[in-house]
């Protein structure tokens, strides 16, 4: 699973508990279970599936596949200003492609990666739906409108 | 209430949003507030106008003036000059790219006209988080006439008579789906609304939800009266965070008004609705994925039948529609078949909301009726090709559809026109290409979202697909052969033949569809290897035309790889050897003498 081992708190412990309670311990829920643990830690790693699997009683290899299937859930964590780039159809044909090259070139990442000091993660998103400012960058809750290359290395200055 | 005699209505849908227009909200109430004036003039949120690429959008009325590209700034401008002294600010009013005519009104914008608008009939107008304003517009009226007037067998005929066909793709008739729902008996049912917009470049539902959601909410109501079932299930993307919180709010207004939950209406009719949300997975569009998904599982679909109408969430009959689908009920059921029927062509009747994105230059939200013609709706009302290049393609169905070009451009749009011209209606994304744009890697992107989203459940989607991409993605570098083509389109017919579900079914439609209308660009990339829009970088090349060189050595000087050699003030030339086109020198030059070959 994931290469990253981490060693739980025993309040992390406690509050997947919680947001397990607040469900019902219902198996039906996991989705919406996964979607607070991520809220909570940012991401899911392994230790945290575990104590999912045995509040809800739910193989940890099942959970495993649900939390592969889902582009939303990840099981490494995001830097400290995630930087998302929409790959919509309408930010391709705009150029997203080019805008991508830059950031890759400029943080010397590829989509899916961290930075070592945990400053930068990069990923590419399918449409955020705000077509009329292609192509759009996400910097962790800020956007990013009519980006060209030129713009990217100005953006990751602000976060210096 | 009380009544004001002027009111500024600011878009807050989610690309003006993203512009901060939440700042332009704050600073137009504060103005307003500075001249004591609260009580005259009302500031509104209100949702999507359709004008996303001029955001952010601010509308005064009386009068349906619009204001584009407004910033917070401007506000003190606005209430100043508009409010008080009724004078228009003049700069912020959208002058055509064309004509550079100034357009202040709503009614002289483009984008509205040809427009009919049913199913975004409140978007805009509204506040999507005050129900009483959605009551005003005619909100819950359906429901209940529906509750006190109609049997639910009536309000079924209603539904069937009117040829609503559902939006999300597919086309099934709604009252027929309904009417299966309804006659399969269980002590349990479900309505289910899809709010998973997966189309990339697809924003019709999520604006729907955002600007009028309670339009969705009564018509889940209506379809639990109808099919017999007391509970509904929102389920929507994570990645729509202002979707979700105006649901929410509009939820719980909605059983604080008597509108959700038991006994609704005084009639002892019970529905009430959740929440469920989806976690990115483009597959989950399908029924019976997004119902798994919907139990905590993976979003891999099953075989059908069993329709979700006979075993569906919880093993209980469900009726799945997409938003788009039910927000065209309730004007069905309060004005009737036959005016629902007189709108649209032969098979298709009423309207469709289409996001038009891409190389045009009026990006946005449009409605129009069925049988619009795509030229109508790209030249009139999306106002033409951006920067005056010629048209190429549109493409419509998202992954899952195909291109339309030149010759289809005064087809009427309907379903199965769509199908006819090798595309489909999908959800409505709607996304116009230009001459830059190289069909080869429009297929091969499309290609990589559905390797990226195959659930792998079954071999000919997770190979075949994977397939595809590859030969698409060698041809794209220039190491295709003529045999290639061949190799595509046998293949994307198996995948078409043997995959389980519409993904699977529809995921090779690009390539047979750019295979069929732009075969010359393909034979262009297999044989002498050149790319006509000059798009795939493998394949071009950067060259000094001797003429236009004054020898300044800018290029030379940008080079990351030294492949521009030359004497000062005498002409320069480029070692394709070494070139590895990253564009650098053309960007520098000034005067226009590197071309790409």
């Amino acid at each position: 699973m994931s290469s990253i081992k981490i060693e739980l708190r025993q309040e992390d412990i406690e509050k997947i508990r919680e947001i397990c309670g607040s469900f019902g311990k219902d198996p039906q829920e996991l989705i919406n279970v996964l979607h607070k643990c991520q809220e909570h830690f940012g991401y899911l790693p392994a230790e945290v599936q575990e104590v999912v699997s045995n509040e809800l009683d739910v193989p940890v290899a099942k959970i495993y596949g649900v939390v592969t299937f889902y582009s939303f859930f990840t099981m490494t964590p995001k830097g400290r200003h995630p930087i998302s780039i929409c790959m919509g159809t309408a930010c391709y044909v705009r150029g997203a492609e080019k805008v991508l090259d830059e950031f890759k070139k400029e943080l010397g990442l590829q989509v899916g990666q961290t930075s070592k000091d945990g400053k930068f993660s990069l990923s590419s998103l399918r449409c955020v739906g705000a077509c009329g400012l292609a192509p759009v960058v996400l910097v962790g809750d800020k956007t990013y409108g009519r980006v060209a290359p030129d713009d990217v290395r100005n953006i990751l200055k602000e976060y210096e | 209430m009380s009544q004001y005699r002027m009111q500024i209505m600011v878009c807050s849908g989610t690309g003006c949003s993203n512009l901060n227009s939440e700042a332009i909200f704050d600073n137009l109430q504060l103005e307003i507030e500075a001249f004591a004036l609260e009580n005259e003039i009302q500031v509104v949120r209100t949702g999507c106008f359709g004008l996303c690429g001029l955001g952010p959008v601010v509308r005064v009325m009386p009068g349906e003036v619009i204001y584009t590209r407004v910033t917070p700034d401007d506000a003190a401008e606005i209430v100043t000059e508009h409010v008080l002294k009724g004078r228009k600010v003049e700069r912020l009013l959208h002058k055509d790219p064309v004509s550079r005519k100034i357009l202040s009104t709503e009614p002289e914008l483009s984008p509205f006209k040809k427009q009919l608008r049913i199913v975004l009939r409140n978007c805009g107008i509204i506040d999507p988080e005050n129900i009483e304003e959605a009551i005003a517009a005619n909100g819950y009226e359906a429901l209940a006439k529906a509750l006190t007037e109609l049997t639910p067998d009536d309000a079924i005929k209603i539904i069937k008579d009117s040829g609503l066909r559902g939006r999300g793709g597919g086309g099934f008739p709604t009252g027929l789906k309904w009417e299966i729902a309804r006659n399969n008996q269980a002590e349990e049912k479900y309505v289910v609304c899809n709010a998973d917009e997966g189309d990339p470049g697809a924003f019709m539902d999520r604006s729907v939800l955002e600007g009028d959601p309670h339009a969705v909410l009564e018509a889940m109501a209506i379809c639990g009266y109808c099919i017999g079932a007391g509970k509904g299930l929102i389920y929507i993307r994570a990645e729509y965070p202002l979707a979700v919180a105006r649901l929410k709010t509009a939820i719980s207004q909605a059983r604080e008004y008597g509108l959700l939950g038991n006994n609704i209406m005084g009639t002892g009719f019970n529905f009430d609705i959740e929440i469920k949300y989806g976690a990115g997975a483009f597959v989950c569009g399908e029924e019976t994925a997004l119902i798994h998904s919907m139990e905590g599982l993976r979003g891999e679909p099953t075989v059908k039948p069993p329709f979700p109408a006979e075993s569906g969430f919880r093993g209980k009959p469900t009726n799945v529609n997409n938003v788009e689908t039910f927000a065209c009920i309730s004007p069905v059921i309060l004005k009737g078949a036959d005016w629902f029927r007189s709108i649209g062509t032969e098979k298709s009747k009423g309207t469709k909301v289409f996001a038009l994105a891409g190389k045009i230059n009026n990006v946005g939200l449009v409605e129009v009726p069925m049988g619009t013609t795509l030229r109508e709706v790209i030249f009139e009302i999306g106002g033409g090709i951006r920067d005056g290049k010629k048209f190429k393609a549109a493409q419509t169905g998202g992954p899952s559809g195909g291109c339309l070009t030149e010759k289809h451009l005064d087809t009427p749009i309907d379903f199965d026109n769509l199908v006819a011209a090798g595309s489909m209606m999908g959800s409505g994304g709607l996304i116009v290409m230009d001459e830059d744009d190289c069909m080869v890697s429009v297929a091969k992107f499309f290609l990589e979202f559905t390797v990226e989203e195959s659930c792998g459940k079954c071999s000919p989607c997770r190979i075949g697909n994977k397939r595809l991409h590859e030969l698409l993605e060698h041809i794209t570098k220039g190491k295709g052969t003529p045999a290639d083509l061949d190799r595509l389109r046998n293949m994307s017919k198996v995948i078409k033949d043997t995959s389980l579900c519409g993904l699977g079914q529809s995921s090779p439609n690009p390539v047979l569809s750019t295979l069929d209308n732009f075969i010359e660009e393909y034979v262009s990339h297999v044989t002498v290897k050149k790319c006509p829009a000059g798009q795939c970088r493998d394949l071009m090349e950067y060259f000094i035309i001797e003429a236009n060189c004054v020898g300044c050595t800018a290029c030379a000087r940008v080079c990351p790889v030294n492949a521009i050699t030359g004497v000062r003030k005498e002409p320069h030339v480029i070692n394709p050897e070494i070139c590895i086109k990253c564009g650098a020198c053309k960007e520098k030059c000034k005067f226009d003498a590197i071309i790409i070959h």
